[in-house]
């Protein structure tokens, strides 16, 4: 693996001068070498994760079984994709089992979300069925634990 | 009244360790960056900690068997079998232990008769002398050098040697120095120790945390598993410090003698422990992969930069402990430490706390973050540009 991808994933919030540090390059090298990760696609991008259980966040999250009809020459690709480019979906995976697609989306209200299921989804040509199931809590996101507070194990400072 | 009369004499002739001052310093200074632990900087992964919750929910809570859970042995025996080359029988030639310490006081209560010699390479583990003498053993300490990356080497073990050596202490890889030897190595250490006798305890705690090449056991080489007690456990490579547990592999007759003395002392380990080293054994080994990949490319960076502050650092090939000579500042370990520790609260271990071979060194743990890491080097590295500046 790409070792500015592996200080990414492990390094937590390490900056391009300390990744720098790390990897022994120049901090222009880091810049370097992360656009062109963009550029080949490979790293996507940054997005903070958030908690999204506070109250005044105002978002709600639903996950959305979509069965597709899939067409010749291409399978399911023209359709998931076609899906996939609305602002609502926030990830889109073509799945083994009982449907074909999950999407996850997310919108600013309840009516939202379900107005963009029974107007936009589910209106589009080759989508036989969507089950919609909304999001009540979050217990992990990416990764990070929401419940409680934040726990520090404690070692000790010096020892053999 | 004098309470200290009461003291039995080989206890009150232990020496005290001549850095618990230090330890105290560190203690107490708040916000301190420590490169000064010994144990891993993950928590134990949760899955095995999950078995150890399971384990007290299904009312695991008795004694186990003397030796430990059988099937605990079983899977060490699997695991010894497939990853070190040795094949142990699990109903009489394993016993597990509270860490590798209480299994190496074992070995030596078992075997040390007052004034038996014990050999054991230096800078060490801070417990191996006080247990040969606590066991009424004579130490013997063998010098490793940083020329020789700390690995042990048979000149040394030669030239130490003495009548009435009866035990070779092995710890490889090292704490503090993450020496290790390669198997040629471990073979002439093998080749000496049948030559002169000498029954071999190896603690083993650090080897899957060897970087380059093979870890290769003593146990494993011909004639050795005979006259070898194998020391091993879970701290290190499964992150399970707190646990307590461990284990020793060796003939059938020296862990039965063991075995009388953990059954009037420890009884047995935490069931708990054992239940939650089972998960380990059985489904640990991605994770513990992991984190050995991180501590590698952290001692590459960590050795890079003492390098680079001009600290001759040798590459430690095993452990997560990088061990510097900081004599360049013509101050010694222990002096340094602590001007490193009041002026940039960066603490480190001076190396005569693991022995007078220490000298000169110091021990820097690098399991910690990269953060971390690369703020207690800029600190150490104006720290000793301030002291240039200085003389």
């Amino acid at each position: 693996m790409n070792p500015i991808i592996k200080l990414l994933l492990e390094g937590g919030s390490l900056t391009t001068s300390q990744m720098a540090q790390v990897l022994k390059l120049s901090e222009a090298d880091v810049n370097r070498q992360i656009e062109e990760l963009k550029q080949q696609r490979v790293l996507l991008g940054f997005r903070p994760v958030l908690n999204l259980s506070h109250e005044d966040s105002g978002v709600v999250r639903a996950v959305i079984e979509v069965r597709i009809t899939p067409e010749r020459g291409g399978g399911f690709n023209r359709l998931a994709e076609r899906i996939s480019k609305f602002d609502e979906v926030e990830s889109c995976f073509l799945m083994s089992g009982g449907y074909d697609l999950l999407v996850f989306v997310t919108g600013a209200s309840l009516q939202k979300v379900a107005a963009f299921v029974s107007e936009k989804l589910s209106t589009i040509e080759g989508v036989l069925s969507t089950a919609t199931h909304f999001m009540l809590r979050s217990y992990k996101e990416h990764g990070f634990l929401l419940g409680g507070k934040v726990e520090e194990t404690e070692r000790l400072k010096v020892a053999p | 009244m004098d309470q200290s009369r009461f003291i039995a004499q080989h206890v009150v002739n232990l020496p005290k360790s001549g850095i618990r001052d230090f330890f105290d310093i560190v203690a107490k200074m708040k916000d301190a960056i420590s490169l000064g632990v010994g144990e891993p900087d993950f928590d134990t992964p949760w899955h095995i900690r999950e078995a150890g919750i399971y384990a007290i929910e299904k009312g695991k809570t008795h004694y186990t068997s003397n030796l430990g859970l059988i099937e605990l042995r079983r899977a060490i025996c699997d695991y010894v079998g497939k990853n070190f080359n040795v094949s142990y029988a699990p109903e009489n030639e394993v016993i597990i232990t509270v860490g590798v310490s209480e299994g190496l006081d074992l070995a030596c209560r078992a075997l040390i008769n007052p004034g038996d010699k014990v050999m054991y390479h230096q800078p060490c583990y801070v417990s191996y002398s006080p247990s040969i003498t606590l066991a009424h053993g004579i130490p013997v300490p063998v010098p490793t050098f940083a020329r020789d990356g700390f690995a042990l080497t048979v000149d040394a073990l030669r030239a130490a040697w003495q009548p009435g050596c009866k035990i070779l202490m092995l710890n490889l890889p090292c704490n503090p120095t993450g020496g290790t030897c390669d198997r040629a190595q471990v073979e002439a250490i093998a080749k000496f120790a049948v030559e002169k006798d000498l029954i071999v305890l190896s603690d083993e705690i650090y080897s899957e945390l060897t970087f380059e090449g093979v870890h290769t056991s003593i146990a494993s080489l011909p004639g050795m598993k005979e006259r070898t007690i194998f020391l091993h456990g879970f701290s290190k490579a499964f992150s399970m410090t707190g646990w307590r547990i461990g284990y020793a592999c060796g003939p059938a007759t020296l862990i039965e003698a063991m075995m009388k003395v953990h059954q009037y002392s420890m009884l047995c380990a935490s069931i708990i422990a054992q239940e939650a080293a089972i998960e380990a054994l059985v489904r640990g080994e991605d994770a513990m992969k992991k984190m050995r990949d991180q501590y590698h490319r952290r001692r590459d960076f960590i050795v890079r930069r003492f390098n680079e502050i001009g600290f001759k650092c040798h590459l430690p090939r095993g452990s997560f402990y990088a061990f510097p000579d900081i004599s360049k500042t013509g101050i010694n370990e222990k002096d340094f430490a602590i001007g490193l520790l009041q002026a940039t609260k960066v603490a480190i271990v001076p190396g005569t706390a693991f022995g007078d071979g220490g000298k000169g060194f110091c021990r820097a743990c690098f399991a910690t973050s990269y953060e971390q890491l690369i703020e207690a080097s800029n600190r150490i590295e104006q720290h000793v540009q301030s002291l240039g500046n200085k003389t």
